[in-house]
């Protein structure tokens, strides 16, 4: 067994008053690619944003690469090689494309080039002197994605990429991330969409209330696909 | 109705003289509402300390002529830096600590610093305020032909102009701007990629206080350098920035530079109404468009 690069314990948060996670467990080991699965509200975007430290309160332990994270701030958190790509795609409105691009700083040598990037998003090449909230919702996607490759980050959190997307898009996304495993990147998706995240993930944790509930193996989604549609209400 | 229109055309040296003036104020004016818009842009704040910065800077420059006989040109180096320092030092010691409550207390806060330090200034040098001398090289006038266009009236026009351009290209077109205007819009997200947010929101306090000080020392030769030198100003000044529409840049920079012109053009043809009419012009754009004309609704 290959060494986690993420470990998480026992993580709670808080937003003002209420609580939201209540001790979340989960590992990521270097080059997998993990998701959190569950429903609307069960603290997977939480869970994501406790560990960026972007939550009002937090406990528990976040270890990444040997660095303990619970008490950072979140810029701190980014410059120790952590990418992160929001819900809500982020794309800055008053920045062009290229601007956007180019936003996040390069934390740790190792990036890729932005032709690199290019390559992969010839989408965004075209459109690289667009306003970035003029793009397309899929155009935003990729362009959110395509910020946090530059920078060096060794471990991408991304919230739902492929949410409210078309089906081709979706698709592109999914190829998107098998590239990027394959080229090494730690990723930790979350998704509500498992059919998507069985063609690309190594291994599932599904949150419900807050907590962890139960972790399967991509290669045993088959048997246990009634337990998890259960855990989805789907 | 509009009888006020049908006066004689005025002689056009008064009439060139009042657009002279406008475009002076309008600088003023363009620079100060620069400052505020992008304070209020990262920081939600209404900073109502910018008049009393305006006049640290004039008389920042006052102190280093008549202490130490630094000529005007260092102060306009050297009072933009020190005003910029105080800026950063109040955005450390009290803006931040209520960077998360509402707009509100941003504007009391800064109101009552403004307050004690006008207040300070005015028990130390009184009201009436003290001469600041043109510098040499821009002493006298320039025959234009049509009329004299004093040397040191078109300095201030151009340094304005210029003060504006080199913001506006900073922030438009430089990597720093381009984090400044995306954490004007998501200050969490841009933390989230390793940028050093706080520190961004004290330079940029800092940077509206320089620009404020700038504005001081362009105008100490014009007016008097006074305590009320800040409050005389400020409060069209907000009115410019109400017009242009808060936190836009470009906004900041027309309005100002058109209101000045627009302030000085009514002296001409109906002087009774030019300290009126930039308010008049406020409360129409706020039935019309709330936002202001440049402003985004929400």
């Amino acid at each position: 067994m290959s060494e986690a690069l993420l470990e998480v314990a026992d993580l709670n948060a808080w937003y003002g008053e209420s609580h939201v996670l209540h001790g979340i467990d989960f590992t990521v080991d270097e080059g997998e690619l993990v998701t959190l699965l569950g429903r609307n509200g069960a603290g997977k975007t939480t869970t994501l944003k406790a560990i960026m430290g972007m939550v009002g309160r937090r406990s528990g332990r976040i270890a990444f690469a040997g660095a303990e994270l619970i008490a950072l701030p979140s810029d701190r958190i980014a410059r120790l090689g952590v990418g992160y790509c929001p819900e809500e795609r982020g794309i800055f409105a008053a920045l062009d494309v290229e601007e956007n691009l180019m936003l996040p700083p390069a934390v740790r040598p190792g990036g890729m080039s932005v032709e690199e990037i290019y390559t992969i998003f010839p989408n965004l090449a075209e459109r690289r002197r667009s306003p970035g909230t003029k793009l397309s919702g899929g155009e935003q996607q990729m362009l959110a994605i395509g910020r946090i490759l530059r920078t060096g980050a060794r471990l991408l959190l991304l919230d739902e990429p492929t949410e409210g997307l078309a089906p081709v898009i979706v698709r592109q996304i999914g190829a998107v991330l098998r590239t990027l495993k394959a080229k090494g990147f730690t990723i930790l998706l979350v998704e509500q969409n498992f059919r998507f995240a069985a063609t690309v993930a190594d291994r599932h944790y599904v949150v419900q209330n807050g907590c962890v509930v139960d972790m399967i193996a991509n290669s045993d989604l088959g048997i246990r696909s009634d337990r998890l549609h259960e855990y989805l209400g789907v | 109705m509009f009888s006020f229109l049908h006066v004689a055309m005025p002689p056009l040296p008064l009439f060139l003289a009042q657009l002279l003036v406008g475009l002076i104020n309008g600088g003023f004016y363009a620079i100060l509402s620069l400052g505020l818009a992008i304070i209020f842009g990262l920081l939600n704040i209404i900073n109502f300390a910018h008049g009393a910065l305006y006049m640290l800077g004039a008389f920042c420059a006052w102190f280093l002529l008549s202490w130490l006989g630094i000529s005007y040109w260092a102060a306009l180096l050297i009072a933009p830096v020190a005003v910029g320092l105080v800026g950063m030092a109040i955005e450390r010691l009290f803006l931040r600590r209520i960077a998360r409550l509402d707009h509100l207390y941003g504007l009391l806060l800064t109101f009552g610093l403004a307050l004690v330090i006008d207040g300070v200034f005015r028990q130390l040098y009184g009201s009436s305020g003290m001469p600041y001398s043109i510098p040499a090289e821009l002493q006298g006038a320039t025959d234009l032909g049509f009329m004299f266009l004093p040397n040191y009236r078109a300095w201030v026009i151009v340094a304005s102009f210029a003060v504006c351009a080199v913001t506006w290209f900073v922030i438009e077109r430089t990597r720093i701007g381009a984090l400044l205007r995306a954490a004007t819009e998501n200050p969490e997200l841009v933390r989230a990629f390793g940028i050093n947010v706080p520190r961004l929101v004290t330079l940029t306090y800092g940077a509206g206080a320089a620009l404020a000080a700038f504005a001081g020392v362009l105008a100490a030769p014009i007016y008097q350098v006074s305590p009320l030198m800040g409050v005389n100003i400020i409060t069209v000044v907000f009115a410019v920035v109400v017009i242009g529409g808060m936190g836009s840049i470009l906004g900041a920079v027309i309005s100002g530079f058109a209101l000045g012109v627009i302030e000085g053009m009514t002296k001409v043809f109906w002087p009774e109404a030019s300290t009126t009419v930039i308010f008049v012009i406020m409360a129409l754009v706020l039935l019309v468009k709330p936002a202001g004309l440049f402003g985004r609704a929400g």
